[in-house]
């Protein structure tokens, strides 16, 4: 597997990429913030907040349906928001009745719930626009200047560094199991369900142990090579004119959304 | 990929701005003690430990065992590494975890992260650890079942907390919520209490330096107990009553004022919780919000303190 298998980095030159990754992770952060400060039902600063994120798409290079593709992975939570429609609070719509149940929508509910899905729907694709137009490794970087403990980023620098190693491990594991679970088609493998989990638990315990000696490893390497308690990157990380203009540019949409949503 | 989200994560718009705000205030205030906690006590050995037991958690999420009907349990973790590698290491080793599935794999929002870590990575390593360091002393049979049962509980706490945060966000009805996600956790939970167990187990008979009684007590000190029964039996006797009688936990809500908070913001301040000045606007409700969050502050700091003195005694 390689080093940067669980990346979503995609390689292009444009506006987006070439951003420091502190203003990208800023201005995300922020936009997420400004949609949930949002009443619900403000469907014009909605629509305005949608258009920036498409400006930023179409800025960034990847194609307008990039994000869209992949924001579905928030759809088995829409399941939970469903329930929202039949809040009590709000003039009732209709009446359903399925069987025992009688269930209510009011014209609250309904707001509430396209609202909800609206904010987790063009949140989570601005996330999914930062992570396909910065690599990992800067955004940790990024991070870390925007004065995270350095523990933490240090943890994540190397929880993604051995990410892969370990997914490789794991992947063996599943292969040996694999590999010794004979059966006959047609007739059923493996023990009962308690048996299983045992087996399963066995594996996880078997991959620690790899993961806690190999960490052993990793350190005295690091060390040899002279590792004094944290990472360095060759990448100067200063922000430009560019860097200041495009955050000062990216605030100013945020906070026309915002005014689009509050004053009517 | 074969990393297939875990139904807890929540994304971002799904809680309001004043539940995330609280949320994060509190897994801040915890992350805070954790790190100055290892800082402490452990040399610079233990980052790169603590990254690479990181990415241990992300890949054995990968290993799963077929259950009936096509669906296949896997592992969450929490538990686990707080009970291996001790409390405070776990609560930071499940914090990189849940923020690199928020951040790469948009597994989870990053508004709303605070709660996912307190969530999946404070509440599991609390109950996790808290009740494994009561029978540490105790022999083999009864410290994994104790393990077993902390993982069950944990899965439950942090399921019923989930259906919590998103009820007090007026994203979901309380009454259908949580007995949907109790009862799809009761079952979750029992396959991460069988891996937990079985995972002991094995380390157990491998290497057995690494589960000593000294190094639990080291690394967490009885404060830890009486941390992870409470919130063991808060969670235990709560669940029955939100799934049981809803409006019992609303009525309690309600009197305890977290309703008009949640329930109605930021869309319907109720006047006593707006702040003349600012009127009903998004600023009044995230000062309320502000309000709540140094209550829970300060809860938070006596908890640590105690926790924190008890661990010098021992």
């Amino acid at each position: 597997m390689h080093v940067n298998a669980f990346d979503h980095y995609h390689f292009h030159d444009s506006l987006i990429h070439r951003l420091d990754a502190r203003v990208k992770v800023v201005v995300t952060v922020a936009f997420i913030l400004s949609n949930a400060v949002l009443p619900d039902g403000s469907w014009l600063a909605f629509a305005v907040a949608w258009l920036v994120l498409l400006l930023a798409n179409d800025l960034s290079r990847l194609g307008l349906v990039y994000t869209f593709r992949r924001s579905f992975i928030v759809l088995p939570f829409v399941l939970v928001a469903v329930t929202a429609i039949f809040s009590p609070a709000g003039n009732p719509l209709a009446e359903w009745h399925l069987g025992f149940i009688t269930l209510i929508p009011t014209d609250f509910g309904v707001v509430r719930f396209f609202s909800i899905l609206i904010r987790s729907w063009l949140s989570v694709q601005m996330a999914v626009l930062l992570v396909g137009t910065t690599p990992f490794p800067d955004l940790i970087h990024a991070f870390e200047h925007l004065r995270l403990p350095r523990v933490l980023t240090t943890i994540i620098a190397f929880l993604y560094r051995y990410l892969f190693v370990l997914t490789d491990e794991a992947l063996r594991l599943l292969r040996a199991r694999e590999a010794r679970s004979a059966g006959l088609p047609g007739q059923k493998r493996g023990g009962r369900l308690a048996w299983r989990a045992k087996v399963t638990g066995s594996m996880v315990g078997q991959l620690f142990l790899r993961s806690y000696e190999r960490s052993d490893r990793i350190y005295n390497a690091m060390l040899a090579r002279g590792y004094t308690g944290h990472l360095r990157t060759l990448n100067p990380h200063v922000m430009n004119r560019l860097d200041w203009s495009m955050l000062v540019l990216a605030f100013f949409c945020l906070i026309l959304i915002q005014l689009v949503g509050w004053v009517r | 990929m074969l990393l297939s989200p875990a139904p807890l994560h929540i994304p971002d718009g799904f809680l309001n701005l004043v539940v995330s705000l609280i949320f994060w205030m509190a897994t801040v205030t915890m992350v805070g003690l954790a790190i100055s906690k290892t800082n402490q006590s452990l040399g610079e050995r233990q980052i790169p430990l603590m990254g690479v037991m990181a990415a241990f958690i992300f890949a054995a999420q990968m290993l799963n065992f077929p259950v009936a009907g096509g669906t296949s349990g896997h592992f969450l973790g929490g538990a686990l590494a707080a009970i291996v590698l001790g409390p405070w290491a776990g609560i930071l080793v499940m914090t990189a975890v849940v923020a690199v599935q928020a951040l790469l794999f948009q597994d989870g929002g990053l508004l709303v992260m605070g709660a996912n870590i307190f969530n999946m990575g404070i509440l599991t390593a609390l109950i996790g650890f808290g009740l494994y360091r009561m029978v540490v002393t105790r022999d083999k049979g009864i410290r994994l079942a104790v393990a077993g049962l902390g993982a069950w509980i944990a899965t439950m706490a942090a399921a019923l907390s989930t259906s919590l945060q998103l009820w007090l966000s007026s994203t979901t009805r309380l009454e259908i919520v949580v007995p949907a996600m109790l009862g799809v956790h009761a079952l979750i939970g029992v396959g991460e209490a069988l891996i937990t167990v079985a995972a002991l187990a094995f380390i157990e008979q491998t290497r057995p330096d690494l589960l000593t009684m000294e190094k639990s007590a080291a690394s967490g000190g009885r404060g830890w107990i009486f941390a992870g029964v409470f919130i063991s039996l808060l969670a235990v006797l709560l669940a029955p009553l939100a799934s049981g009688n809803p409006d019992g936990l609303e009525r309690v809500a309600e009197d305890l004022g977290f309703l008009a908070v949640g329930l109605n913001a930021p869309y319907e301040i109720l006047p006593e919780y707006t702040i003349p000045v600012l009127g009903e606007t998004a600023l009044s409700t995230v000062f309320a919000g502000m309000v709540g969050a140094l209550v829970l502050l300060g809860l938070l700091i006596l908890i640590g303190r105690s926790l924190r003195s008890s661990t010098q005694d021992t």
